[in-house]
């Protein structure tokens, strides 16, 4: 299984997109570092890119990669190699390759470029968000044997996550207003990855807000290690969760 | 010349000398040591007339409570300890012109009823409460009916856990013309109170940690509050149904929490706010009711919200202040524009200066979309620094239709003044 993660891995790392998409995520952020003066500023911008391309990126990028890599699944399926350690291959080499270009891209800046503990939790979120949408796109791509189809769900996911879902709460927040929906509220969040995410960030990065009139409540939750162990173990699901599906569906599936 | 000069100074000191007798003819001063010719302060203060000095040496007295009643002086050396036992009112001053200085004043009692102080003033004028030490007292200083009274260079401490349960620091009551200067309190329940206080001067205090506020002013006119620094406050500084009031200079930090205001100003009128800096409060200054008010040259720096100002302030004018790194920089609860915003920075402001006058050539609008569904809408303050709500924001910039289209400044300056 090693070997193929490894075949995956570097098949991906020397592919030509994902060396501009790490070149593009390194040129933005050492800017952004050098243009602002402090280097909250910066990240505040740099969580925007992360919480918006490194999703876009993933999702599409692995959807696309496994409808090309069908020809190199079905040899592989030739051979006496369990479909099991095939497909968790996979997995494992685009979220590694992603994760690690995503690293050097904006990580190493990040990290340079601001406090520890912040920018620890910054590149911890990135390479989550990587690894989340690498599954999301498996599960996507498992779904439909056609290429635009495939496509189309990642794409659908993503603008969900990012743009939609937010909407929706929103909308949900105005309906509900008149009554106590701040607990209901951070349970919702725990359905989308990128909210999750953007919330840790913040608390961890621009607290003033947050600490306002309901930011009590979510400070008091997300802020505690309580809060944090449960964030983190529901980003883990995010990640369990659709790939074991995809799996499920690789294993039955009639090639 | 020189031979001269000093000949004119010594004829002038001989002049005064006879005067210099006199007056110390005229006033006696008791020594009160333990074990000594006057062993308690009690026996020294029926002892003294109008203009006489009490000193009291170091030791422990439990003495319940200390009444004066004569025009004296009454100085500590080396902080003598006047111990309340939770149980008196420590000094009473029921006389003007008294000068108490130099102790270490301690545990006074509880009492809901009469407010029983470390050093409490009746009506008195003149007075002057000076390098004391107050520990853990119900109220420390306690003024009601003062005029010109000095309140200088005292530490008071106490430990105050519940607001119910603890006293003001130092508080004033229907009283005109006092100096509060260079005092440090903390631990109470308002650091310094004033209610019915006139034409007086709050100066160079530090007042932190205190259980409510730091500062709570009301009914208070024309007064002033100068160079005063407040940290930590539970609910930061308050100042209410007031007018003529001057703020100028003071320091507002770290006043964190669901309702901790910087500066929080409720039906204020006619006041002058110059020179101060909030800095990593929850909203930098809260305005409801005010009118007429000049906030200029203030720094906003990294509060969650720069200023709240309601729909029910009207005629004040906001210039010349930066506004650095606040999560919002103002937020309104309506859409009535009756307020004028001039020639601040706004660190948010992303315009151009083509002639160069540092005079940005576009409006800014401080109010973003956001902060008004905010404001309606607390909980949505989970949503921030999303992306649709980034996408909303910038399209409400572009287009205001939700704000209020009026509500801007219309020379934003291109960089921060220097404050």
């Amino acid at each position: 299984m090693k070997r193929i993660a490894k075949i995956v891995g570097t098949d991906i790392l020397r592919n030509r997109i994902v060396v501009v998409y790490t070149l593009i995520l390194a040129c933005l952020s050492w800017s952004v570092f050098a243009l602002e003066d402090n280097s909250s500023k910066g990240l505040l911008t740099l969580l925007n890119i992360i919480l918006l391309t490194v999703p876009l990126v993933s999702v599409i990028f692995s959807t696309i990669y496994i409808y090309n890599s069908q020809e190199f699944i079905e040899l592989l399926l030739s051979q006496p190699v369990q479909r099991k350690t095939i497909w968790r291959s996979l997995f494992y080499g685009l979220s590694l390759s992603l994760s690690i270009s995503f690293f050097i891209g904006a990580g190493l800046p990040i990290l340079i470029f601001s406090p520890a503990d912040i920018a620890w939790m910054m590149v911890l979120m990135g390479c989550a968000i990587s690894i989340i949408f690498a599954a999301l796109a498996m599960l996507s791509s498992i779904f439909t044997r056609d290429k635009a189809r495939g496509i189309g769900i990642a794409i659908v996911l993503w603008l969900m996550f990012s743009l939609l879902f937010d909407g929706l709460l929103m909308f949900l927040s105005f309906q509900f207003a008149e009554y106590p929906i701040e607990k209901p509220m951070v349970a919702i969040v725990a359905l989308n990855p990128i909210d999750l995410a953007r919330i840790l960030i913040l608390l961890h990065l621009d607290v003033s807000a947050m600490m306002g009139q309901t930011g009590a409540i979510f400070k008091n939750f997300f802020g505690t290690h309580v809060g944090i162990a449960t964030t983190f173990s529901i980003l883990g699901l995010w990640v369990i969760v659709p790939y074991k599906i995809s799996l499920k569906r690789f294993e039955q599936k009639d090639l | 010349m020189g031979k001269t000069f000093r000949i004119s100074v010594n004829s002038r000191f001989y002049i005064f000398i006879p005067v210099l007798f006199c007056y110390i003819g005229f006033t006696r001063t008791f020594v009160v040591e333990k074990n000594k010719n006057i062993g308690s302060i009690k026996k020294a203060l029926a002892m003294c007339k109008n203009g006489d000095t009490i000193i009291v040496m170091p030791g422990t007295y439990r003495e319940g409570n200390l009444i004066i009643d004569k025009s004296i002086y009454f100085l500590g050396k080396d902080y003598p300890v006047l111990d309340g036992q939770k149980k008196f009112e420590i000094v009473s001053i029921k006389a003007s012109k008294v000068v108490i200085s130099g102790f270490k004043v301690q545990h006074s009692g509880y009492a809901t009823l009469d407010d029983p102080g470390a050093i409490k003033v009746y009506d008195g004028r003149d007075v002057i409460i000076s390098n004391n030490i107050l520990e853990d007292n119900f109220f420390g200083i306690y003024i009601q009916y003062g005029r010109h009274c000095v309140i200088k260079n005292n530490r008071i401490v106490a430990f105050g856990i519940e607001e119910q349960h603890i006293g003001n620091g130092i508080h004033c009551w229907k009283s005109d013309s006092l100096q509060i200067i260079g005092n440090s309190v903390s631990g109470h329940r308002d650091g310094i109170y004033f209610e019915f206080v006139t034409n007086s001067l709050i100066w160079k205090n530090t007042s932190t940690k205190n259980i409510r506020y730091g500062l709570h002013f009301m009914f208070s006119n024309n007064d002033s509050y100068i160079s005063n620094f407040f940290k930590n406050n539970g609910a930061g500084v308050a100042v209410m149904f007031t007018h003529k009031v001057k703020m100028i200079n003071n320091v507002f930090e770290e006043n964190w929490g669901d309702a901790a205001y910087g500066l929080m100003l409720k039906e204020i009128s006619d006041s002058y706010i110059s020179g101060n800096r909030f800095k990593k409060n929850t909203t930098g200054i809260y305005m409801e009711g005010t009118s007429r008010i000049i906030v200029e040259k203030n720094v906003f720096e990294s509060n969650g919200w720069g200023m709240k100002i309601q729909a029910s302030c009207m005629d004040n004018e906001i210039r010349s202040n930066n506004f650095i790194g606040n999560t919002f920089d103002i937020s309104t609860n309506g859409d009535v524009v009756l307020n004028s915003f001039n020639g601040n920075y706004w660190d948010k402001y992303q315009g151009y200066d083509l002639d160069k006058n540092n005079i940005g050539d576009v409006p800014y609008h401080p109010l973003s979309l956001f902060s008004v569904i905010v404001e309606q809408n607390p909980p949505t303050m989970l949503l921030y620094r999303s992306f649709m709500i980034t996408l909303l924001d910038k399209s409400e910039k572009i287009a205001p239709s939700l704000t209020p289209d009026n509500f801007l400044d219309k020379t934003p300056l291109m960089h921060s003044l220097n404050l």
